[in-house]
């Protein structure tokens, strides 16, 4: 139905929607994690936090497991190359998510005070280390990374695991982090009352500050920073082989897509309007608007990152012919047009149903709601 | 590529994988016991069944949430560990991965929260369907899970494309529709609800011996009896069916499942015992019952069924024809119009795994010794013991769990069952024993697809990340450590629960509960 290079766009576009859809989704209950420690003094308040994303974490969750699948599908090689040379960044992941699926289902099942504190810092780690290592992993993309390939396609990763933690690698997992946590903060704004509300109203307006800062540091950082291009002629309807072509890093050049089109500067524009507007709805505590414009932020932030690499997906530093780009590093024309046909019919399906479900459980979580259900409640 | 980092990439997805489905099967069998009770409760109005799939329910949350746990590791372990396989298949593997994300995982996922939260939000017809849902979810999740797995046991609805240097989609519907991932769908399903049925059937035996809560045990045992007992005859059946298939497309599991090592005129004779020895290639103690083999395999009794020695002395000639095929893809990488390697290519394409094969010993084919390629074609059927043994523990284990649920189903419609001790006390010491029949199949499965990771067209020897041998120490030693404290938290509440039973609930009607108040 699709030409392939029109296929190409839309994964592109698609896996942006799903990352997206993880950031919002995945990333209020990540952002209820990290605040856990920190905005709940008591056991019973705790469990009040705990409880607003009880009944949700899990499906939410799945927005990670299928941007990832989707990912394996769509590119290939992207999946392959990234998670096998980001080997240790992955598995600090993946282990830090052990910690909520046990934490949210054993914590309260047992009421020993050790216990439960352990599985709540275990709730601290699986909520704030993914964000950070995820903003950590974008700031290393757009310096580039240090893979090539040979004749048959193998992919060989040279660099290590510290030298990805560089100043403005760094940089980009702060303004994830506080974009996760700004994020999670105006969702439990939402859900909770008394002590707990004030206390993640200031969380809030803190770390939606911190987060449009360091965004707007990071813009004026990568305008310095060597970006990538490529210099042979673009065939989009060729089929996929990232070492037909020729990149050169050229300083600045992650701007050029922003000066080409300048229509783009309206998505970090939305990064930072839509936070600025979010710290001031959760100041004059307008919490379902507040998660409204930080779910905004975060399309304008994720859409800024992926509009500055495009068409870039991952460069690579140390052969910048081998980079991945969304021309080169798909798969095949059918498996696009199949998965493009499961997206459609599936995504707006999931998106009915999971609101049903927070329709179902709206309300604000209350002491004496988790006191009612001492045995059913997390 | 380094031997040792093949060997501890398979270790470690070996250990993370049967790790993995020490929570599968229990969900995929609990969630359809949990609708039977829940339609039960709808339909009578009884609250006994409520607390029934609540209590039930409760210990299904404790599992899933390790089944979540190790599942994410599965996903992320393709890319992290695999990379070559990941760009070599992913046109056509990661497709079932994503749309089981988006089709079944976020269906199970998203409303096993109302399940446990839900209660006193839904009206009675709502929460069932959440359940029953859940259950579709879950299974459907295992479907697709099962067709790509299926495709690495039978790699249909594919083609080799040298630009881009990878397997691509031919044809959706046929890796879709592949009668291997069907059958073993429906095999591995069927299992899981024995699991299920099992696990419930031996906890509350246990409860029944101990005569507390014996109204709630009885009910239990009877619907995870009559459930189980349809489930244990299906798994025999299905795994019949998956015999069948893997004859069909994979001679060289079935050769060394049979510990088959000369061709024999058909139809074949079955091995139900022998000390195989895979040195000597020949067998001792046989003790072997005529016809069954070519019966079960190929269902009659004119269709031969190849050896070990025959499949090995087959595949020498593959081999041979796949460097041919190796060599003039090399050439058509550095010149896509080169007409002559392309005819030569196409000739040979067929075999172009077998010529990969060789990869293992020497980096350049065309310099492949005969020894070499004899040692490849060796290669091309796994070892034997540990194929033969695993597969007849296996089967033996579904036949004892058809026996056990026979009787049990028997003496519930007779209504005698709590009098019978000896049956109660049998359910409650065989609770392990379809993890073990499970986890023996899957070795069965993918230990007897090696040399391969995609059956014919992939070596296992290729697909891996070039990763250090020190990264997949530290790697094996994380998830090992982090297993074990995770099964030690789950195995700890696992217990604690099922003493308590349903006075954990709190609703006050239950044993401990009804002591408490009484002293």
């Amino acid at each position: 139905m699709f030409d392939y290079e029109t296929l190409k766009l839309i994964w592109w576009l698609l896996v942006g929607v799903l990352l997206l859809g993880f950031a919002i989704m995945d990333g209020h209950d990540m952002g209820v994690g990290t605040l856990l420690p920190f905005v709940g003094k008591s056991d019973l308040e705790r469990r009040v936090v705990i409880n607003t994303v009880g009944p949700h974490w899990d499906g939410n969750q799945v927005w990670f497991i299928t941007g990832g699948g989707a990912i394996f599908a769509a590119w290939p090689l992207v999946y392959a190359t990234a998670f096998s040379g980001f080997y240790w960044a992955m598995l600090a992941v993946l282990w830090a998510l052990f910690f909520r699926p046990v934490g949210f289902d054993y914590r309260s099942k047992i009421a020993n005070p050790t216990w439960r504190s352990t599985w709540d810092w275990g709730l601290f780690v699986g909520g704030s280390v993914p964000p950070l290592i995820f903003g950590v992993a974008f700031g290393n993309l757009l310096q580039g990374v240090p893979f090539h390939f040979d004749d048959n396609l193998v992919s060989y990763y040279t660099g290590s695991f510290w030298a990805l933690l560089n100043p403005f690698a760094l940089l980009a997992g702060v303004v994830s982090s506080s974009m996760i946590t700004f994020h999670g903060a105006n969702y439990l704004m939402h859900r909770t009352e008394g002590p707990i509300f004030e206390r993640t109203r200031k969380w809030s307006i803190v770390s939606g500050l911190v987060m449009v800062t360091t965004f707007v540091l990071a813009g004026v950082f990568i305008g310095s920073l060597p970006g990538y291009v490529i210099t042979s002629a673009v065939d989009p309807n060729a089929l996929p082989n990232p070492l037909a072509k020729t990149v050169s890093i050229v300083q600045g050049a992650w701007l050029n897509n922003f000066k080409t089109m300048p229509a783009l500067w309206l998505l970090p524009g939305l990064g930072i309007l839509g936070g600025l507007g979010g710290v001031a709805l959760a100041a004059s505590r307008k919490t379902l608007l507040a998660f409204v414009a930080s779910s905004l932020t975060m399309a304008g932030v994720i859409g800024t990152a992926g509009v500055a690499l495009f068409p870039f997906v991952m460069p690579s530093s140390t052969d910048p012919n081998s980079s991945l780009t969304v021309w080169d590093s798909v798969s095949s024309h059918l498996t696009l047009g199949i998965m493009l046909w499961a997206a459609i019919i599936f995504v707006p399906i999931i998106v009915v149903y999971t609101s049903w479900c927070y329709k179902v459980m709206a309300g604000k979580v209350t002491e004496k709601f988790i006191e009612a259900h001492d045995k059913a409640a997390y | 590529m380094n031997e040792s980092l093949i060997e501890l990439s398979r270790l470690q997805f070996a250990a993370t994988a049967l790790y993995h489905f020490l929570f599968v099967p229990l969900t995929l069998g609990m969630t359809f016991l949990l609708v039977i009770m829940e339609s039960t409760y709808v339909l009578t109005g009884k609250t006994i069944y409520k607390d029934m799939v609540k209590f039930w329910g409760k210990l299904f949350g404790i599992n899933f949430a390790l089944g979540v746990t190790t599942g994410i590791t599965m996903e992320f372990q393709f890319g992290t560990n695999w990379a070559y396989y990941s760009h070599y298949v992913g046109d056509i593997f990661g497709a079932p991965l994503a749309i089981e994300g988006l089709m079944a995982f976020f269906m199970e996922s998203t409303f096993i929260g109302l399940f446990f939260f839900g209660w006193d939000r839904l009206s009675k017809m709502q929460h069932l369907t959440i359940t029953i849902l859940t259950a579709i979810g879950s299974n459907l999740s295992a479907l697709w899970i099962l067709i790509a797995n299926g495709w690495m046991q039978d790699p249909v609805g594919a083609e080799f494309s040298f630009t881009t240097m990878r397997m691509e989609m031919s044809s959706f519907w046929d890796v879709l529709f592949n009668p291997t991932a069907q059958a073993k769908f429906v095999h591995t399903v069927s299992a899981g609800y024995v699991t299920g049925s099992l696990f419930i059937l031996g906890i509350s035996s246990w409860y029944l011996l101990k005569g507390r809560d014996v109204e709630f045990a009885r009910r239990s045992f009877r619907i995870a009896a009559a459930f189980g007992f349809a489930a244990s005859l299906s798994v025999i059946v299905l795994g019949d069916e998956s015999g069948y298939a893997v004859t069909e497309s994979q001679q060289s599991k079935m050769a060394a499942i049979e510990a088959m090592w000369e061709t024999e005129p058909a139809p074949a004779g079955f091995n139900l015992f022998a000390i195989p020895d895979d040195q000597a290639e020949t067998n001792y103690a046989e003790i072997r019952i005529p016809y069954v083999l070519g019966l079960i395999a190929t269902r009659g009794v004119s269709k031969e069924i190849p050896g070990i020695k025959e499949i090995r002395e087959h595949n020498k000639t593959r081999i041979a024809s796949g460097i041919l095929a190796v060599k003039a893809l090399e050439r058509l990488r550095k010149d896509g119009n080169d007409l002559e390697a392309k005819t030569v290519f196409d000739a040979h394409k067929a075999d172009l795994g077998y010529g990969l094969l060789v990869k293992k010993y020497v980096a350049d084919v065309a310099q492949a010794t005969p020894e070499m390629i004899a040692q490849a074609a060796h290669d091309t059927v796994p070892k034997v013991a540990p194929l033969f043994y695993s597969f007849r523990l296996m089967v033996l284990l579904a036949f004892s769990f058809a026996v056990l649920f026979t009787l049990s189903f028997w003496y519930s419609i007779k209504g005698t069952f709590t009098e019978k001790k000896w049956l109660l006390r049998w359910a409650l010491w065989f609770i392990p024993m379809p993890w073990i029949a499970a986890e023996l199949g899957w070795f069965v499965a993918e230990y007897g697809r090696q040399p391969w990771s995609i059956f014919g067209v992939l070596p296992t020897s290729l697909s891996a990340s070039t990763l250090s041998v020190n990264s997949l120490y530290g790697s094996l030693a994380g998830f090992v450590g982090f297993y074990t404290i995770l099964l030690m938290a789950e195995m700890y509440l696992m217990f604690k629960f099922a003493r308590l039973g349903p006075s954990s609930l709190g609703t006050g009607r239950y044993h401990f509960e009804r002591e408490a108040v009484a002293a």
